[in-house]
């Protein structure tokens, strides 16, 4: 019904769905780019970096997918819109998250599929049926943290309406940041990504353990299993952060 | 058994003002010791100036709002607690914004709005037949929402938020914006459905003829608390607003002198004189029409807006 609502304006779709397929393909260009002139970078090869954006661009992808939409509750607690999801036997989770659903979204998702092909091809991983599992299990953990942080940054809009750029700092921020090795960007960042916002488990750590590498900071490298764990870890503190979101809620003056 | 039960229920919110770079805070209290019930079928009637907390109200019925202190039921549950539960058995409209999907034609509304509320099918369609019918709404079918006048949205809204046969209806300011002939229509719309379907009616409005059309009570609110609950009759009663004589007289004279009576309006030939609710307003004539010469006469009865006026007055000190 919403992805009928977005087809509304047909012309538009086909343009933002073009817009945001190019946007995210020319990003990968620039990688590659970047590889004309060296052959590894923080320790990974191309093919390594292509699995590496791939998982990045495909969690935040589908993330968003499902969702990104939320981060615009801040618009309609602002208007008092918000009113309309509270008196209907939906959860307001479920409305806020479909509303505005948007298929173009789908051109990330789509993008990282192609990488991801790229990167099957150039990486020398034995592909076994529990590395299979392993990886795509990952990237359903990695899109659920990914998600978990849209949902808690929409619950910050509660107490501070206009903080939709907080999250979209840890979420498409994130994801600019997870498709490069995060060794590159030192240590600190690498402890605050590790143990404040678990962003290197969304794709990092399981990719390293993929590709036998040890991991940063002296932690054991199994800890690349451990995303599903993070995930619903960050699923609990979300619906928390929501459902305190919901209480707090003073709707406006009419 | 009431269907609605307030007790003690209060709502504060906290104010931020800044002046330079201090902030000072301050609470609010949009609705304060508020407590009554309602039963089954009732059509209420909320009425207070701006500000009063009616909408707050509202809002904590249908849980939207969680409020401060106290305990509201609402169909045996706790709104706030049980929001989703709950909304399958109410329908509320808010006449400021539309519960609509602003891009959809209303036939693709009412038809997500089946499924949101699990409405069987047959049933569905019956309903939506008889609103179709009894609010005009043929021709809108098919246009998005966004293209809808007001008051045509205000038929579409009122009829999504009785799709699903809910036992309570909440109206917010209904009428609001609205012409002469859609307040009618609605109006009776409303009254035909709780009529039928013995639907509980919680209505807030600025327009006392909504009142006077459709409630068999009414509740005034201001500053947060009560100031009256009872019917319309009784309100009127309860405030012995003066009724007004209107006379016509052959010619413009000055103010003529009754007793029992005082004008307090000379235009021309004719004069108005008011005079307690209480006195007969046979004598009066009597009086005029013995001393002066009388051409025509009329005698009004105190309106429900000086009556509600005169109600908001000593609170409003």
């Amino acid at each position: 019904m919403w992805i009928r609502s977005a087809l509304a304006y047909p012309a538009s779709f086909v343009l933002m769905l073009c817009s945001s397929m190019l946007i995210t393909v020319m990003d990968f260009v620039a990688v590659v780019l970047m590889f004309s002139h060296i052959t590894s970078f923080g320790g990974f090869s191309l093919g390594e970096m292509a699995l590496l954006y791939a998982t990045a661009s495909l969690t935040l992808g589908i993330a968003d997918l499902f969702t990104g939409s939320i981060e615009r509750v801040g618009d309609r607690i602002r208007t008092g819109s918000f009113d309309a999801y509270l008196i209907r036997p939906v959860p307001a989770f479920l409305q806020t998250a479909a509303d505005g659903f948007a298929l173009r979204r789908l051109g990330r998702p789509l993008q990282a599929g192609v990488v991801g092909v790229f990167a099957f091809h150039h990486v020398d991983v034995d592909w076994t049926v529990a590395r299979g599992i392993m990886l795509v299990v990952s990237v359903v953990a990695g899109s659920i943290i990914f998600g978990a942080i849209f949902v808690l940054g929409a619950a910050f809009q509660f107490i501070s309406v206009d903080s939709a750029e907080l999250a979209n700092s840890f979420t498409y921020g994130g994801q600019t940041m997870t498709q490069y090795p995060l060794t590159v960007f030192g240590k600190e960042i690498v402890r605050a990504v590790t143990f404040v916002v678990p962003l290197a488990f969304v794709n990092y750590y399981p990719v390293l353990y993929l590709l036998g590498k040890p991991a940063p900071l002296g932690l054991p490298s199994w800890i690349g299993l451990l995303s599903p764990v993070v995930a619903v870890a960050m699923v609990a503190l979300a619906s928390l952060a929501w459902r305190s979101g919901l209480r707090r809620y003073r709707s406006t003056g009419s | 058994m009431p269907v609605i039960e307030l007790s003690k229920v209060s709502r504060s919110f906290t104010v931020t003002s800044r002046t330079g770079f201090r902030r000072t805070r301050r609470f609010v209290h949009a609705v304060d010791d508020l407590s009554f019930t309602v039963e089954p079928g009732e059509v209420v009637g909320y009425i207070g100036p701006n500000g009063a907390g009616k909408s707050t109200t509202i809002k904590m019925l249908t849980g939207i709002l969680v409020p401060s202190g106290g305990s509201i039921r609402v169909a045996g549950v706790d709104p706030s607690r049980h929001r989703l539960k709950l909304a399958k058995r109410i329908g509320v409209v808010f006449g400021q914004r539309t519960t609509l999907w602003w891009d959809l034609p209303l036939k693709d509304s009412f038809a997500v709005l089946q499924k949101m509320y699990d409405v069987p099918m047959a049933r569905h369609r019956e309903n939506l037949a008889t609103f179709v019918e009894l609010l005009d709404l043929g021709d809108l079918l098919d246009v998005p929402v966004r293209s809808l006048s007001l008051g045509q949205r205000m038929r579409g809204d009122i009829a999504a938020a009785l799709l699903h046969d809910p036992e309570i209806v909440y109206l917010d300011e209904p009428t609001i914006g609205l012409d002469v002939i859609s307040k009618a229509r609605l109006r009776e719309f409303l009254g035909q459905v709780n009529a039928e379907r013995r639907t509980t009616v919680i209505l807030t409005t600025h327009d006392l003829d909504d009142i006077e059309a459709l409630c068999t009570r009414v509740m005034v609110i201001d500053h947060g608390r009560q100031i009256f609950d009872g019917t319309l009759d009784h309100l009127k009663a309860s405030q012995s607003a003066p009724r007004t004589l209107v006379v016509d007289l052959a010619a413009s004279l000055p103010p003529i002198e009754i007793s029992g009576a005082t004008v307090v309006k000379v235009d021309g030939p004719r004069q108005h004189l008011t005079f307690p609710a209480s006195t007969s307003a046979a004598p009066l004539l009597a009086e005029i029409a013995a001393n002066y010469p009388l051409a025509d006469l009329s005698v009004a009865e105190p309106t429900i807006e000086s009556v509600i006026t005169q109600l908001y007055a000593p609170t409003r000190a």
